[in-house]
């Protein structure tokens, strides 16, 4: 009988082991539309345990890990069964819209309510520390004389926000459109294998966030030739923004949040204001910068506003780049 | 001696009291998770961080737990993969080669015994390795470009025919159907979508657990069904329930042998634990083979991949730690773990927090000698599992995995999924297909693509690119004399049995 009463013990530890997270949960549920690891994943954790820690939440909010199709599958599920679930948030960011605006989410932004967004992280160009491109100009210059000379890298797709950000660059230096086309463009599974493998000598340049990679510029194995952001990043106060070089060119990725469409007006006003609580305190600041994130709030009808007009600032470029037509 | 020192001061913030029943804890919860088939380190360590914070725990106690459920989980796989011959998860594949076939003679006991010590060998391998190679290395790994790991996998496939013996077109065949399920999805390159049929859900591929669960534990339970009028396979005879000690050591020269294999394929980002795991087989099979016993219960053929796949994982921390680069699924959740508890990972890890990484360093040798004496007697335990009835095990079996796959991904989309794997895994073991080289193409066939659409993005379509780094020309060549040796070997036993 003993080993019979084992073997039971051992299943029932370990369903025990996968529902511990629903039996100390409070109502509130964060949606990581991705595995366990990523930066979506990291959003709802860190917010989630905040929440909690803060006492903005009575008991843990319950992570739940919904992967696929970048965000999609997450999108649909909500779209479709929990419309009008006051006690969800979804975490996204940039990426997400430029899903949404490439037509890769079964909807189009209007199909949610957009909660607030808590921070960004900045886009960069970055070149190894040797390299003979010392500015964005040199970078440029050279992929202007021929586009296919230098391979650049990201941990995007061709069409994806890694990507963009390159090509804005581009189109803002004067190439056109035959000639950004066929610059050679690498996907990583993520920025840092992508600067590892320029480490390497594989590729050029790396258009990536700065987040993922900023051991590597505090290290010196690599420099920013370029931060994509409207002021220098704190961090790093000596990098030169491409606005500073001459290129009008800025490329967020903030992360932040929505819930459903039918959710009633108090439930949304309810979480605007829980997350601007939330991005109040200290705690989260430190949270953010930890992971090299510059805090920002937008929240309610502002960051409403904000996602619909870079959701079409995405659909044009995408549109003009042919990643979609 | 810096290394020594700062070591010894790992070690001694390991040992508390408190610390080493959380090791123990983490050792024996890990090998069950790892044990039971879709539970593995990814529902073990991201389920259990919320419980760390939870319980308040200081950092360096957290760590201790969590790296301890990851190293049980890599210890723990083999264990189903040897008495049920179903992977308890990706990298234990190999182990089902010649662990079942042990176990079904008899010799359960004798087969997770020595999977235990070469798990032990092949992590402790690995451990070493990180302790005082790491940094060094990783600067190696990174000139490692994707036309090299194209070549690492063009090595792994052209091995695969004399992986699994019987009929190599049969083989070849089965890894056709893997790699060929492995186009499913998104292109990463283009993110244009693939077999998709339309549907979000298949955006991502097919998740190898899910595949191995059906294709192992599902279509097993058709074959029940099926064979439950007749007479079946009988229950497995159950032999003795403690190994000999003389018998645990067995293969431990395949043991060496294949930690280095597999340590060798951990420290590089692209390949991973369940590469290790299966060049370390093939490579032994295509060396020590002589006599065929390869796939019938050989010790080596336990060994080797066992000592492969687990020094693959600590490999796998290197680049991880230094660079912070996840080399696979399972290392990626150690990395959301170390980022949850404040530790970046990078190139400044171990200059920044050297308190936190020789903390994590002592854990994992803590946890490694917990695991070898808390494995051996609990072997007791799982030899008798083979005694209960097949009626009863393996829908418990496939119940437990349904809830581990659901509660990764909240999907019903996957359990379908899993029975559609079913179905296939019972089609080709009626054809007499194995099933093994078919989650290897699933598996290995992913990043195989990626790295040839990542060379040619390089080369703007250039196949030359391919053959141009000096690392893939020797990787080639290395491929070559192995084939030919084996072949050699091949002649040599068919030789006197054809003079018959």
């Amino acid at each position: 009988m003993s080993y019979t009463r084992k073997l039971l013990a051992g299943a029932i530890l370990a369903t025990g082991l996968t529902a511990t997270s629903a039996i100390t949960a409070s109502a509130a549920e964060c949606i990581a539309p991705a595995d366990p690891g990523g930066g979506w994943d990291f959003t709802c954790r860190t917010v989630g345990r905040l929440l909690t820690e803060l006492g903005l939440e009575e008991g843990s909010v319950q992570v739940t890990n919904m992967p696929g199709g970048v965000g999609a599958v997450a999108f649909a599920n909500v779209a479709g069964k929990r419309a009008d679930d006051g006690d969800v948030l979804v975490a996204t960011s940039t990426v997400g819209v430029t899903q949404i605006a490439q037509g890769k989410y079964p909807g189009g932004i209007d199909v949610m309510r957009w909660v607030g967004m808590l921070g960004t992280d900045v886009g960069v160009i970055v070149v190894p520390a040797d390299s003979e491109y010392e500015t964005v100009d040199d970078l440029l210059n050279t992929l202007k004389a021929d586009p296919t000379s230098v391979p650049v890298a990201g941990s995007s797709g061709a069409g994806g926000w890694d990507h963009i950000r390159l090509l804005m660059l581009a189109d803002e230096a004067g190439m056109d459109d035959d000639a950004y086309k066929a610059i050679r463009w690498v996907q990583f599974d993520g920025g840092s294998p992508a600067v590892t493998q320029m480490l390497g000598g594989q590729v050029g340049a790396v258009s990536t966030d700065l987040g993922e990679i900023a051991g590597f510029v505090e290290s010196g194995d690599i420099r920013i030739i370029a931060a994509l952001s409207d002021d220098p990043i704190p961090a790093f106060p000596d990098a030169p923004t491409a606005k500073a070089q001459g290129y009008d060119v800025t490329g967020y990725n903030w992360r932040g949040f929505y819930t459903g469409g039918d959710v009633s007006d108090a439930e949304y006003q309810a979480w605007v204001e829980e997350l601007k609580s939330l991005f109040d305190t200290a705690e989260w600041k430190e949270a953010a910068e930890a992971n090299g994130l510059i805090t920002v709030w937008r929240g309610g009808e502002a960051f409403e506003a904000y996602v619909a007009e870079q959701a079409k600032q995405m659909e044009d470029i995408s549109r003009s780049i042919g990643v979609i037509q | 001696m810096d290394i020594l020192n700062s070591l010894i001061g790992g070690i001694a913030v390991a040992v508390t009291p408190l610390n080493l029943a959380l090791a123990v804890f983490g050792c024996f919860a890990g090998t069950l998770i790892g044990a039971l088939p879709g539970l593995g380190p990814v529902n073990g360590v991201a389920i259990l961080i919320p419980v760390a914070f939870a319980m308040k725990l200081e950092p360096s106690s957290a760590l201790i737990m969590l790296s301890c459920i990851y190293y049980g989980c890599m210890y723990g796989g083999r264990i189903s993969s040897i008495m049920l011959n179903i992977p308890g998860d990706e990298p234990a594949i190999m182990t089902t080669l010649d662990g079942y076939p042990m176990a079904r003679r008899g010799q359960a006991a004798k087969a997770l015994g020595i999977s235990a010590v070469a798990s032990f060998v092949g992590a402790t391998v690995a451990t070493l390795g990180l302790t005082f190679f790491a940094p060094l290395l990783a600067k190696a790994a990174i000139h490692f470009g994707p036309a090299d790991y194209f070549a690492l996998y063009v090595m792994a496939f052209a091995t695969i025919g004399g992986v699994t013996g019987v009929n190599p077109f049969k083989t070849l065949l089965a890894a056709m159907i893997g790699l060929l399920l492995a186009s499913v999805g998104l292109d990463p390159g283009t993110g244009t979508a693939r077999f998709t049929f339309g549907s979000f859900h298949l955006y991502d591929g097919f998740d190898p657990i899910v595949a191995i669960v059906g294709l192992f534990a599902v279509s097993e339970i058709i074959m029940y069904f099926e064979s439950h009028a007749l007479s079946g396979a009988g229950p497995v005879k159950l032999g003795r329930t403690l190994p000999r000690l003389r018998e645990v050591f067995e293969g431990f020269g395949a043991s060496i042998r294949g930690a280095l294999i597999g340590f060798v394929c951990g420290v590089l980002p692209g390949a991973g634990a369940s590469l290790g795991a299966f060049v370390s087989y093939s490579t032994e099979k295509q060396l020590n083979d002589k006599n065929g016993t390869f796939g019938t219960g050989d010790p080596r053929g336990i060994a080797a991949p066992e000592a492969g796949n687990n020094a693959a994982s600590g490999g796998a921390l290197i680049p991880m730690l230094t660079l912070g680069v996840p080399g696979s699924g399972t290392t990626a959740v150690m990395l959301a773990l170390l980022v949850s508890l404040n530790i970046q990972p990078g190139p400044l890890l171990f200059e920044r927090q050297p308190d936190l990484v020789w903390g994590l360093i002592a854990a994992l040798y803590l946890a490694n000698v917990v695991l070898l004496l808390l494995n051996i007697p609990m072997v007791g335990i799982f030899t008798r599992l083979l005694s209960l009835p097949q009626w009863f095990l393996m829908p418990v079996v496939v119940m437990v995995s349904f809830i581990g796959i659901y509660s990764i991904s909240h999907s019903t989309f996957d359990l379908f999924v899993m029975i559609g794997f079913g179905l296939l895994g019972y089609a080709l073991r009626k054809f007499d297909i194995s099933l093994v080289p078919v989650v290897l193409g699933l598996l290995l066939g992913a990043d195989m693509e990626n790295n040839l659409r990542r060379a040619l993005s390089i080369s703007g379509g250039d196949f030359n690119i391919l053959l141009q780094s000096p690392i893939a020309l020797a990787i080639y060549a290395f491929t070559a004399l192995m084939l030919a040796f084996s072949f050699g070997i091949a002649m040599r036993r068919r030789g006197p049995r054809s003079a018959k």
